[in-house]
């Protein structure tokens, strides 16, 4: 290349970013854009069944769409998750917004050590912490059987009634901590400066965290709403494991993602599985924007 | 973000008086810790139980022998030592998945954050809207298109998907931003260095505490991967652990009606698993936190 230009300041407009950039844009778009085109395409086909025998595929225009939105199994799954989210994500993002003041203040002993301690359970896969939750969950052998017996309760977190407390249970543990650390990181960017000032002008600890350390966590509280939300909305993994260890409770249109795998894999149906994809993703974004919007007008403290 | 982050904290705040210690506070910190530690002092117990103490014996006592190695032994004899081989291919998807991820993000982040090249905007705007899209969501769609293609069923399918990810690329792109001077890149090319020797030699390692954050939580999303190998294999040779584990829970389940001859294999199985991952998880400490300040996203 030209030896003239080498002394612009900002980088040259050329190709050779490419160079960089080009590999991860090639299995970006296998990996991310080309099953989105796909499954588009595929929400407005339906398999053609003549006498019971597959004759391949036959567009149906927004047949899918309208059955999805009158599909009762597939509401009771959306409706399932958003009380899960309106109520977990709520109690987890508090417990982890108290551990990360707590630890950040100084105030307590071994803060260090707690820190470590209430992350390590993001470094678990969601698996294995459904097990240990699941036989601890146990009614014949597990903790929870002793824990009755001690205190004469039945309490059942396989229970219908109780499943989604005990969901909420494994989740609330698995994402305290990470949660707590994204809150924390944010509070040690939180120059020293302003402490000295707030000292000089006499405020007192609770004036602090309302006038310096909320504001300071406003950005990340944000950014882990909207992905509690989407993790809320595509649920899976916990109530997959835990399904056959809780006998019936857990039906196969338990979560929207969960139906989605039942549509796609017992069902022989994909193409309305599809359509489910499509309308998960496109209730989670339209979720996640008007929580953003309405964050940015300072409705989250 | 990260590297001034880490830089900040280490001549962090110094107010004049130290805080006074709360005993309140400290106590309903450490019931917090408790919680978080319980179900592994659970799993640590469990596994050192015989099959006959864990039914019989309290959950948090120890039976009346000690089984751990028994125990082991079991789990990797169970079913003609596929456990292990669960272990290996957990390993190979790591390697070559979080590995491949780590490099594309590596190399993409770094050219987004140093080059200004046709299409960039086009770029930030997909890869930025793609951090909101639920991954799993596209899984389903994936396992479909991968079907067709003739690869479901094979480790391509696990490891194709894992190359990507959306929150590492976004990290190495704000990292390199701030830790890659411009000057030093107009000064190699000034020397007459080509772009990637220049990327190489000079970028490589002022990059490194970026790679190792983006790494470590490749290698954590890949290692506990789950709906995806769930979805993509149906073979037992190409399982991940994840998927394995599950297998074993319902292969008892399905047997015993709930009553569990093979709880030992599934605990044991459970605490190797998660072993590896808590060793990398002490010992790298200090990155977990500058990726979570620099990002504060999950994938």
């Amino acid at each position: 290349m030209s030896q003239t230009t080498t002394k612009m300041r900002k980088p040259r407009r050329n190709w050779r970013g490419w160079i960089f950039v080009g590999p991860f844009l090639f299995f970006f778009l296998i990996v991310f854009v080309a099953p989105l085109l796909y499954a588009i395409y595929l929400s407005f086909f339906q398999p053609k069944m003549v006498w019971g025998v597959s004759q391949g595929e036959q567009f149906v225009g927004l047949d899918n769409y309208i059955r999805l939105f009158g599909d009762s199994n597939f509401w009771s799954g959306v409706i399932g998750v958003g009380l899960f989210l309106l109520i977990q994500v709520p109690i987890m993002l508090f417990i982890s917004m108290y551990l990360a003041l707590a630890i950040d203040s100084g105030r307590i002993w071994g803060a260090n050590f707690f820190r470590v301690s209430v992350f390590l359970p993001y470094a678990i896969p969601a698996v294995v912490a459904t097990l240990m939750w699941g036989f601890m969950y146990g009614t014949r052998y597990g903790v929870m059987s002793e824990v009755n017996n001690l205190l004469g309760t039945s309490i059942d977190f396989f229970s219908p009634s109780l499943i989604w407390v005990g969901i909420g249970n494994i989740v609330t543990w698995e994402f305290i901590g990470y949660n707590m650390l994204i809150f924390y990181s944010a509070l040690k960017t939180i120059p020293g400066s302003l402490y000295e000032a707030a000292e000089i002008d006499g405020a007192g600890e609770w004036s602090i965290i309302k006038a310096i350390k909320l504001p300071a966590i406003r950005g990340s509280m944000m950014i882990a709403v909207i992905f509690s939300i989407i993790g809320s909305f595509q649920l899976f993994n916990e109530p997959n494991v835990l399904q056959q260890m809780s006998g019936n409770t857990i039906t196969t249109y338990f979560t929207p993602n969960f139906y989605a795998f039942h549509l796609a894999f017992e069902a022989n149906n994909p193409s309305y599985s599809a359509t489910l994809a499509i309308v998960m993703g496109l209730i989670t974004v339209a979720v996640a924007y008007i929580v953003q919007l309405w964050g940015a007008k300072g409705g989250v403290k | 973000m990260s590297a001034p982050t880490m830089r900040r904290s280490a001549l962090r705040k110094s107010p004049g008086v130290r805080p006074r210690k709360s005993i309140i506070f400290t106590v309903l910190t450490a019931l917090f810790m408790i919680y978080a530690l319980i179900p592994l002092v659970w799993l640590v117990i469990s596994a050192t139980k015989t099959q006959a103490d864990y039914v019989s014996t309290f959950g948090f006592a120890f039976g009346d022998s000690f089984a751990l190695f028994d125990n082991i032994k079991a789990t990797f004899e169970y079913r003609n030592g596929i456990f292990g081989r669960w272990f290996l291919n957990t390993v190979m998807y790591v390697v070559v998945g979080a590995g491949g991820a780590t490099l594309l993000a590596v190399l993409g982040g770094y050219g987004l954050a140093k080059y200004k090249f046709p299409g960039r905007r086009g770029v930030i705007a997909i890869v930025m809207g793609a951090i909101a899209v639920p991954s799993t969501a596209l899984t389903v769609p994936l396992f479909l298109m991968f079907s067709k293609m003739g690869i479901v069923n094979t480790p391509w399918a696990v490891i194709i998907p894992c190359l990507i990810t959306p929150f590492g690329f976004y990290l190495m792109w704000v990292f390199a931003a701030e830790a890659v001077p411009d000057e030093l890149l107009e000064a190699a090319r000034v020397d007459g260095s080509s772009e990637l020797n220049t990327f190489f030699r000079i970028s490589l390692p002022l990059l490194a505490p970026g790679i190792v954050t983006v790494a470590l939580f490749a290698i954590v999303a890949t290692w506990n991967n789950y709906f995806l190998p769930l979805i993509m294999l149906t073979s037992e040779e190409w399982k991940p652990l994840t998927t394995g584990l599950n297998d074993i829970k319902l292969q008892t389940y399905s047997a015993a009606g709930g009553a569990n001859p093979l709880q030992n294999v599934i605990v044991t199985g459970s605490l190797l698993t998660i072993i590896p991952l808590i060793i990398a998880f002490l010992f790298l400490q200090r990155y977990w936190q500058s990726g979570l300040s620099a990002g504060s996203v999950k994938e």
